[in-house]
């Protein structure tokens, strides 16, 4: 007797997809759950951490930020494996305008917001007539060579950087800034996909051919969703400068590329939601795991190949699945 | 000056042609974008040091041993991660670059550093040639070069095996209608040009150290003569590795040598803005690029 599995929706969940769902407070939570509990959690983590976790909390929020700006120009059909350029560009952006202009970290940070996402967007004009492969490529290779870059022309402090940088007035402002830009980039880009906006830039990853023949410019698309996705990579960046109160060379690193790609891939690739969770997932497991060192770098790689292969979908949209819909096994009628 | 900037300019090309080639081919003919190719490089060179140092077997035994096993590396990684996800570039590159990652990174955590880890040179004897003082080892790289070369040439266009690899680069489904099966062919183009890595680092590890950054240095400029030359156009690489070699050698001698990096990325922009499928790359320069 074989059998096979089947899914069908939760009762509650087609109650709850009309305007019934107002009829009892158990649909309305089973609507509101998923969106209420991570900003009750992003609001109150902050007050229930130690200091050591709640820097911790800082630089999940900020990779979840790369990881949101990854994904976000994922579905636009451009593979980065560069984030570290936005990150990096913002970081010296916000660096300079505090250490040789004397901003104010709360000027200096929407300024380098801006402009990170000026120069990214301006740098990468001729690479997005590439797509696919062949933009992973060039954007795998840029952030490696402006390091060797700022080596050479010792600009902007060369090999060491720019130090004394001014940090954030207080502790409590930093921790809801970065909380609040990861909520204002999680909730308010989250609608985009659906937005006739967001199918342009859609239709262009699934086949940006039949997007030219109706007659829309996908390079223009294409440079907004750059700007939107590296205006989102510069604003960690630049956050990461005040936390530190230094920036150098190591903004380029390597880290700052993989991990918002491990994120966005563990927790789920084509949803920020997804992207979010694998940084909440992959950070403070790497922090735990600080002990062994190097070896962090080499679980993130078989993390990505292991999740591409057996989990393609990601632990986001499993969640959801499992969220949405029940299983159960029927025979297979003759 | 001049003379022996040209002739060191000339060993460069080379050396930068053989870090390519095997990238080229086996995206030229699978169509995936190894990014594992930097620590396929680097691994061909660790295993042919270790079985030197630690098994003490001659030296060209073990370079051949190391040869065998990336070759086999390559195939493996094929058969059983990329042919799962075969087709879906995002997925391709992303699981080739999570392998490379993970094998250059196993080789600096357990502390593969440090000069001591190089090969030894295979003959050991120096040259003048036009006023450059050249060792045995760089005219060695020349002229396997130009044999290695002209050897993939002969393979891809008199041998039924290569020409059933340029079938496949070519029109995957009229080839497969010919009875060329796509998945062996692209298997063994992804070990082939395991093996082309492997051969590029016995022959040049001589001249520097193994190290994990080594890795990274080899798939940027594999890259780097790939996007230039035009992906998948075995002509292109040629051209561009000189192009790129020259440029490098001569801001090198004539301006500093911390330039070397911006001349090439400089010539990749401006490539791409000029020419975005490449100097060569006419061959499906519709389909893959716009």
């Amino acid at each position: 007797m074989e059998k096979r599995k089947e899914r069908i929706d939760r009762g509650i969940k087609v109650r709850s997809g009309d305007i019934f769902a107002l009829c009892s407070w158990r649909e309305m939570l089973f609507l509101a759950a998923p969106r209420l509990i991570p900003i009750l959690g992003f609001l109150i983590l902050p007050l229930l951490l130690g200091a050591y976790w709640q820097k911790v909390l800082l630089s999940v929020a900020v990779f979840a930020l790369l990881a949101i700006s990854w994904d976000i120009l994922a579905q636009s059909g451009m593979i980065s494996l560069g984030q570290a350029l936005f990150f990096g560009m913002g970081a010296y952006a916000s660096g300079v305008f505090n250490h040789y202009w004397g901003w104010h970290p709360l000027v200096a940070l929407p300024f380098a917001t801006v402009m990170g996402g000026v120069i990214c967007t301006a740098l990468l004009l001729p690479v997005l007539r590439l797509r696919g492969i062949y933009f992973a490529m060039v954007r795998l290779i840029i952030p490696l060579m402006l390091v060797r870059i700022i080596e050479a022309t010792k600009i902007f402090g060369g090999t060491e950087g720019l130090s004394g940088i001014v940090p954030l007035p207080s502790k409590w402002l930093e921790l809801y800034l970065v909380m609040g830009a990861l909520m204002a980039a999680l909730f308010g880009f989250r609608r985009m996909p659906d937005s006739d906006y967001g199918l342009v830039l859609k239709g262009i990853n699934d086949n940006d051919r039949s997007v030219m023949n109706a007659g829309i410019n996908i390079y223009w698309f294409k440079a907004q969703a750059l700007f939107i996705s590296s205006s989102i990579g510069a604003f960690s960046g630049a956050f990461m400068t005040h936390v530190y109160m230094f920036v150098g060379m190591p903004v380029f690193a390597l880290d700052y590329s993989i991990l918002p790609i491990a994120a966005a891939v563990v927790g789920g690739p084509g949803n920020l939601a997804g992207a979010t969770l694998g940084a909440f997932i992959l950070v403070p497991l790497s922090e735990i795991l600080r002990g062994i060192g190097g070896l962090r770098i080499v679980l993130y790689g078989l993390f990505l190949v292991i999740f591409i292969v057996a989990l393609p979908e990601g632990i986001f949209h499993y969640i959801q699945r499992k969220y949405h819909q029940f299983e159960r096994w029927v025979e297979v009628e003759g | 000056m001049f003379l022996d900037t040209v002739v060191y300019a000339l060993i460069n090309s080379v050396i930068l042609a053989l870090m390519a080639i095997g990238f080229n081919l086996t995206f030229g003919i699978s169509g995936v974008a190894n990014f594992a190719y930097g620590a396929l490089y680097v691994t061909a060179a660790y295993v042919s040091w270790m079985l030197l140092n630690l098994i003490k077997l001659p030296y060209f035994l073990s370079a051949f041993i190391s040869i065998l096993f990336t070759t086999l590396l390559g195939a493996l990684m094929y058969r059983f991660i990329l042919l799962r996800v075969r087709g879906q570039a995002l997925s391709e590159v992303i699981a080739t670059f999570g392998i490379g990652l993970a094998i250059l990174e196993l080789f600096r955590y357990l502390g593969f550093v440090g000069f001591e880890y190089t090969l030894p040179v295979f003959i050991d004897q120096s040259f003048f040639i036009l006023g450059a003082f050249v060792d045995m080892q760089r005219i060695l790289i020349v002229i396997f070069g130009a044999l290695l070369i002209l050897g993939l040439w002969v393979f891809t266009h008199h041998t039924s095996l290569g020409l059933a690899f340029r079938g496949i680069a070519q029109d995957e489904r009229t080839a497969l209608s010919l009875g060329i099966d796509s998945d062996w062919i692209a298997t063994l183009a992804v070990s082939f040009g395991a093996g082309l890595a492997a051969i590029a680092a016995t022959i040049i590890i001589p001249l520097g150290s193994i190290s994990p950054s080594e890795g990274y240095s080899v798939l940027i400029k594999a890259l780097a003569v790939c996007i230039i030359g035009g992906l998948g156009s075995t002509g292109g690489v040629i051209v561009a590795s000189f192009i790129i070699g020259f440029a490098e050698r001569f801001t090198d001698s004539y301006i500093s040598s911390h330039w070397t990096m911006i001349v090439s990325l400089a010539a990749i922009l401006i490539v791409l803005i000029v020419k975005p499928s490449g100097l060569f790359g006419e061959q499906k320069e519709l389909e893959e690029r716009i």
